[in-house]
């Protein structure tokens, strides 16, 4: 029996329908560009969940500014860019598992894992897969020969660390220096390389052995004894962005009056809500968003990705590069889309103007000096130095 | 060694504040909550947003913080925990659904928090220094509200109706129903003021070391180092055990540090080696 209400609701279905298969037959821009999937394989929950989480947004960020422009041309194909992301936890065995899904997906470029042993873990499967892959990971042998397939995403600690000590040095009379970091490999080997560092500079060292749980909340007992030994500097290696604000309150409540730096990228606001002025005068290590520095790009980009996600968030400043470099490196050679010897071949010639930051600066490969080969995006090593709930940059270095 | 004594004592009063929910609820029902520090988390963002971002009264913060909790406390124990403990003969099951509990309140706190650490205006500035103690006031009046909050629930469980009840179920369950204790309606006041006590050592804290949504499962670890050390489901155990591992803390800190990170190494053998000659911690179960 056919009433009244199942003729009105066949009359909405019909009418929902046709426009759905009008919509469908309709030619957009976006549904005739191919697509181009990048990988993110990193962490998203979790204590890490800051270092990742900046990491896939700029991604997602720099992907829907490319797809509503239009899409990227590469070859004579535009495409719009997928970003396809895989949360490791901060877990190696996880890692291999997210590469796996990439090479699974006919991936070959994929950004990320974010600490050293996740990094290394998803070597095999990368190599095996014909995947390149954007560590923001430290250890060297990732990315010396015969390794080939990593590309180090960011400024190392040992790039950074020996330019800072040596800007104190010279310029603030720094000669003691004391290392803390938390009890886990990132930050170790963060710390041995400052202590190298430093060594090898003639800074005294006072104290290098002390070491955290990384899930401490108060950092007091920790600090107390390093803060007596009274040094020039506290270098605090390696430190999560959410454990640098309570450290640098911890010290500064116990009295310590020397400078306090880190080679880790922070964020402005976790540093203000977190140790208020406490804060005014720590040294860490950042991008290109400065107000000095930054190009028009770079304030369209933070524009944006505070719109798509209500917060900027600082470490984003190092994270917005590795996508486009993949990209700008895909368009200088489109049969690197699917072939990463190509990839690899276009590597040591490529160059492209840096649209984040002002003046003439350039993208290209580096690493020559620290890997023997060039696997490593040219980052700017922007030292800053925080004040009043910003960042001003304290001097810019390069790595070759 | 002053400043290590001084240390010691206030992390063992924030540690212990932090114990007496989870131990609270371990007593009452036998079950080990997962979510406890979760709970805490959700406690210190409700605070972080009420005070840090809304610009309320902090004291206003604190109390959202603690009603909510407790709010969100009942509602698990009723719809969650009560209907699996009438179904389940296994006492697996309910661990199984605190960690199932964990887990959610950890991508929900993500979800809606984000990804930062949080942290809020101190609530009282300047730094206590006669020359042999450095402490800073804010430090010292969280620690004394800790302890207010401890002196408070231990009142209230000894001379209260309600803490009456809810002794006479942690002794015998079965007896207390007999005797007409309403085991159903105190179970579930004592799973919300276990979940209130986690909200309010939150927003007590976020004051001090902030919050973010990545450390529930660590501070779950330690309050149930705390009541392990102390005697599960007993609340003079959860303080003691609380002041001892702050006290092993600040001690180790100091005196082990040219040895790297073996402070927690030493606690963890100490720990076993306690457990193996005491298993049910300093003053065991039942409470009483």
């Amino acid at each position: 029996m056919i009433d009244r209400r199942s003729t009105l609701k066949s009359m909405v279905l019909g009418a929902v329908s046709a426009l759905a298969m009008a919509a469908a037959g309709m030619p957009s821009a976006e549904a005739q560009n191919k697509e181009l999937k990048i990988g993110f394989v990193g962490v998203t929950s979790g204590p890490a969940a800051a270092w990742g989480t900046s990491n896939v947004r700029s991604m997602q960020t720099r992907a829907a500014w490319i797809n509503e422009t239009g899409g990227v041309k590469i070859g004579d194909a535009t495409y719009n860019v997928n970003i396809v992301t895989f949360d490791d936890q901060k877990d190696p065995k996880r890692a291999i598992a997210g590469m796996e899904k990439m090479a699974q997906e006919g991936i070959h470029y994929v950004v990320g894992p974010n600490v050293d042993d996740g990094a290394a873990a998803v070597r095999p499967v990368a190599e095996a897969n014909g995947i390149i892959y954007f560590p923001y990971a430290f250890p060297k042998a990732l990315y010396q020969k015969p390794a080939s397939n990593a590309v180090l995403g960011m400024i190392a600690n040992y790039q950074s660390g020996p330019a800072i000590y040596k800007y104190l040095k010279e310029n603030k009379g720094v000669k003691t220096i004391a290392f803390v970091a938390a009890n886990e490999s990132d930050p170790l080997s963060q710390r041995d390389g400052g202590v190298e560092a430093a060594k090898a500079l003639g800074l005294k060292i006072v104290a290098q052995n002390d070491t955290y749980q990384n899930d401490t909340r108060d950092f007091t007992p920790v600090l107390t004894p390093i803060v007596a030994l009274k040094p020039d500097l506290l270098v605090l290696s390696g430190v999560a962005p959410a454990n640098a604000p309570l450290l640098i309150r911890a010290a500064r409540e116990l009295g310590f009056e020397g400078l306090i730096s880190t080679e880790t990228a922070q964020d402005a606001k976790v540093l203000e809500e977190g140790a208020g002025e406490y804060a005014n005068g720590f040294i860490s290590v950042g991008g290109a968003s400065t107000p000095e520095i930054a190009s028009d790009a770079m304030k369209e980009f933070v524009a944006r990705y505070t719109k798509m996600f209500g917060e900027y968030n600082d470490e984003s400043n190092t994270k917005v590069y590795a996508l486009e470099y993949i990209i700008d490196t895909l368009k200088a050679n489109p049969a690197a889309i699917d072939n990463v010897d190509e990839f690899k071949k276009t590597m040591d010639t490529f160059s492209a103007p840096n649209p984040y930051l002002k003046g003439d600066a350039k993208l290209s490969y580096v690493g020559t000096t620290s890997f023997g080969q060039k696997r490593q995006l040219a980052v700017p090593m922007v030292v800053n130095e925080y004040k009043d709930g910003a960042f001003q940059t304290l001097f810019v270095g390069t790595v070759d | 060694m002053e400043q290590v004594i001084a240390n010691g004592f206030y992390l063992g009063a924030q540690y212990a504040l932090i114990a007496l929910g989870l131990t609270l609820i371990f007593a009452l029902m036998n079950v080990l909550n997962f979510a406890h520090g979760q709970m805490y988390v959700l406690g210190g963002f409700i605070t972080y947003t009420v005070y840090g971002q809304l610009g309320l009264p902090f004291v206003l913060a604190l109390l959202a913080s603690g009603v909510t909790l407790a709010v969100i406390g009942a509602l698990m124990e009723k719809f969650l925990f009560r209907t699996v403990i009438k179904r389940s003969l296994r006492e697996e099951s309910t661990m199984l659904l605190a960690a199932a509990t964990a887990f959610f309140f950890d991508a929900v706190i993500l979800l809606i928090f984000g990804e930062k650490q949080r942290g809020v205006p101190k609530i009282v500035k300047g730094v206590f220094n006669d020359g042999g103690i450095i402490m800073p006031y804010d430090r010292m009046l969280v620690g004394v509200l800790a302890l207010v909050f401890i002196a408070a629930f231990v009142l209230y469980m000894q001379y209260s109706r309600v803490g009456r009840a809810m002794r006479a179920l942690a002794q015998d369950r079965v007896a207390a129903q007999l005797m007409g204790v309403k085991v159903d309606r105190y179970t579930m006041i004592g799973f919300a003021m276990g979940a209130m006590l986690a909200g309010i050592v939150g927003g007590l804290l976020v004051t001090i070391t902030g919050v973010n949504s990545g450390i529930g499962g660590p501070i779950s670890i330690k309050a149930f180092m705390m009541v392990m050390i102390g005697g599960a489901g007993v609340v003079g155990g959860a303080i003691a055990g609380g002041f001892i591992l702050g006290m092993m803390e600040s001690v180790g800190l100091t005196v082990l540090r040219e040895y790297g990170d073996v402070t927690y190494l030493v606690i963890f053998a100490a720990l076993m080696v306690f457990l193996s000659i005491r298993p049910n911690g300093l003053m065991g179960k039942p409470w009483g």
